[in-house]
């Protein structure tokens, strides 16, 4: 591999056929991406699905059990120390000692770079300003707010100025004001230049942020493209109907209504698929109330990602309280 | 929100170089010393405690029945006291716990720095906590007949046994990752510090423990150590004393570096 420090490949990241197992449990199986240099790209999938564990090979953290991943032009088994120094990475959990202040965190991580103390201090004057972290680095990180643990971690991401970021549910946890205020961070590292890999488990912030979105599911990619080539994948309007009981019955009704392509049953949810969907919303209304079933909830609205993965996996990506995991899936041991 | 931008061309990472990974390391651990007074003051009050306790109570009996200046004798006792099982291992299973340890895992640091850089911490540490128990020697009319290079060597070799012993905690940490099992591990301290020569001469010893400290490398640290306190300058006493380091520093050594090696797997 000939590619200098400060050249860039065209691809930032892509993998082969790869393959992470623990023991029996195949936490990525077979996924292929091609991630291009500049892209933002929408990692999305609930828990348990690989997605952490495939950050953790493509950060060199973890060895692939099989096939291949290269970052920034480089093989991640083979010359991790290269993609070391191209990568900037922020876990899940923000990975911090609370015993240091801010800035003494982010000196060390700079020297570990092999940055000079000029260099150093210019980034973290430029760093300061960008998370908008700014007095409170020279306080402990014990003392930090969850959310300002977040934006050091950022920080410490950013120090030695990657060619790819790696975010890992960067905004699980946060308020939705921390989490607008990471959005528009990831947007503008973005617009420097940074390819950023996100990993998420909110589809609004895949839908919001990304160029493309990859959606993963048991360890396996089922599908990858645009947010809105995803969405127009579907090819349909969604029609949403929660009712209080009977549930199979108002599904065989609505069925019956001309202009219905596709309905779907998720416990007192009704999941309608029709190509025009404002014409058939009245057919609906009138077929539910005439089989009896009490309607607590109508809605018709363009389809989202949600309704991508319910297309394909069966099952919805359920979202509460910061932990999304997969309706009617098992764990498959996402490390 | 600012409206910062970044400005890219100047900085690129590059490898640091091993030494500069060790000191970067070494530099964070001492910064983190002041900050945890729970880590220091045993480390002050226990060999001040024993040795007080030691003069006090056996002094006047083992100077009697023996010849010896027993605040002498006890004073390398102090020291390794002071000094055995000291170590950041606790803080390195605080950094596994909470990422800290991945994160620099993801920097293109040596990764034998990671460990060595924390033992740098420790050498510096323990020798400094050194001077204290020494100071408390004179205090009490402790004299070194090997003189002021003597002092100097007799720090040394404390720092050296400190640090030839932090491979167990240290093997501990990165084994288990486990602040419990970390703990325990002051446990190892009592069988060197205690089935040796820590409070009479080996002949004085009963028959059993006699045979135990024969075979226990304190005895013979104590042994180099007392030689440059009162024996003047032995250079054989010092030889065995600087070997009985050695070989518990490969075993504990050895220990923590393949415990790194299964920290460090990443398969």
């Amino acid at each position: 591999m000939s590619i200098g420090l400060g050249a860039v490949a065209d691809t930032a990241v892509r993998t082969e056929d790869l393959r992470r197992f623990f023991e029996d449990t195949r936490a990525v199986d077979g996924v292929d991406l091609d991630v291009k240099t500049g892209e933002i790209y929408g990692f999305l999938g609930p828990n348990g699905a690989g997605k952490s564990t495939l950050v953790h090979v493509l950060c060199t953290l973890l060895l692939p059990t099989s096939g291949r991943a290269e970052v920034a032009g480089f093989d991640v088994a083979r010359q991790p120390v290269d993609v070391r120094l191209r990568i900037g990475v922020a876990l899940q959990e923000a990975s911090l000692d609370p015993a240091q202040t801010g800035i003494e965190l982010l000196r060390l991580q700079g020297r570990l770079y092999g940055l000079s103390k000029r260099e150093i201090e210019q980034r973290l004057h430029e760093l300061s300003q960008l998370v908008d972290i700014g007095p409170a680095l020279g306080h402990r990180i014990k003392t930090y707010s969850g959310g300002m643990r977040r934006r050091l971690d950022l920080a410490a991401a950013l120090v030695h100025n990657p060619q790819v970021l790696f975010l890992d549910e960067p905004t699980t946890g946060l308020d939705p004001a921390s989490r607008l205020r990471v959005w528009d961070e990831v947007r503008r590292l973005n617009a420097e230049g940074i390819t950023i890999f996100l990993t998420t488990q909110y589809l609004e912030e895949a839908d919001a942020l990304a160029h493309r979105v990859g959606i993963i599911n048991q360890g396996h990619l089922i599908k990858e493209g645009t947010p809105s080539d995803l969405k127009r994948s579907l090819g349909s309007d969604v029609i949403i109907a929660r009712v209080e009981d009977g549930a199979e019955r108002a599904c065989n009704a609505v069925r019956e209504v001309v202009g219905v392509d596709q309905v779907d049953v998720h416990g007192d949810e009704l999941t309608v698929r029709a190509l025009d969907g404002s014409a058939v919303l009245s057919p609906v209304a009138i077929a539910l109330d005439s089989c009896g079933v009490r309607v607590r909830d109508l809605t018709l609205r363009e389809p989202t990602l949600d309704d991508v993965f319910l297309e394909l996996t069966g099952g919805h990506i359920q979202q509460d309280d910061g932990h999304a995991q997969q309706e009617g899936t098992s764990d498959n041991g996402d490390a | 929100m600012t409206t910062a931008t970044l400005d890219h061309a100047p900085v690129r990472a590059r490898p640091a170089g091993f030494l500069a990974d060790c000191i970067g390391i070494a530099t964070r651990s001492i910064r983190a010393v002041p900050r945890e007074i729970e880590f220091v003051v045993p480390a002050l009050v226990v060999p001040v405690f024993f040795y007080t306790i030691n003069i006090g109570a056996l002094g006047p009996l083992a100077e009697a029945n023996t010849g010896l200046d027993f605040k002498a004798f006890q004073l390398p006792v102090a020291i390794i006291f002071a000094v055995t099982g000291l170590s950041r291992a606790s803080a390195l299973v605080t950094d596994i716990q909470n990422g800290y340890f991945d994160r620099l895992l993801m920097t293109p640091i040596r990764r034998l720095s990671l460990l060595l850089g924390l033992m740098m911490a420790d050498l510096v540490l323990i020798t400094t906590l050194s001077i204290p128990v020494v100071i408390m020697g004179f205090i009490v009319g402790v004299r070194f007949e090997t003189g002021a290079l003597g002092v100097l060597i007799f720090i040394f070799m404390a720092g050296l046994w400190g640090l030839a012993f932090t491979g167990f905690p240290y093997a501990i940490a990165l084994k288990t990752g486990n602040p419990a099992a970390v703990n325990t591990s002051f446990i190892l301290f009592f069988p060197f510090a205690f089935l040796t020569t820590s409070f009479l001469p080996l002949d004085n010893l009963s028959g059993w423990l006699q045979t135990i400290a024969r075979w226990n490398p304190v005895t013979y640290l104590l042994a180099s150590m007392r030689s440059l306190l009162y024996g003047g300058w032995d250079f054989y006493d010092i030889g065995v004393g600087l070997l009985a380091i050695g070989i518990v520093g490969t075993v504990s050594m050895t220990l923590a570096f393949a415990a790194l090696r299964g920290r460090l797997k990443r398969g």
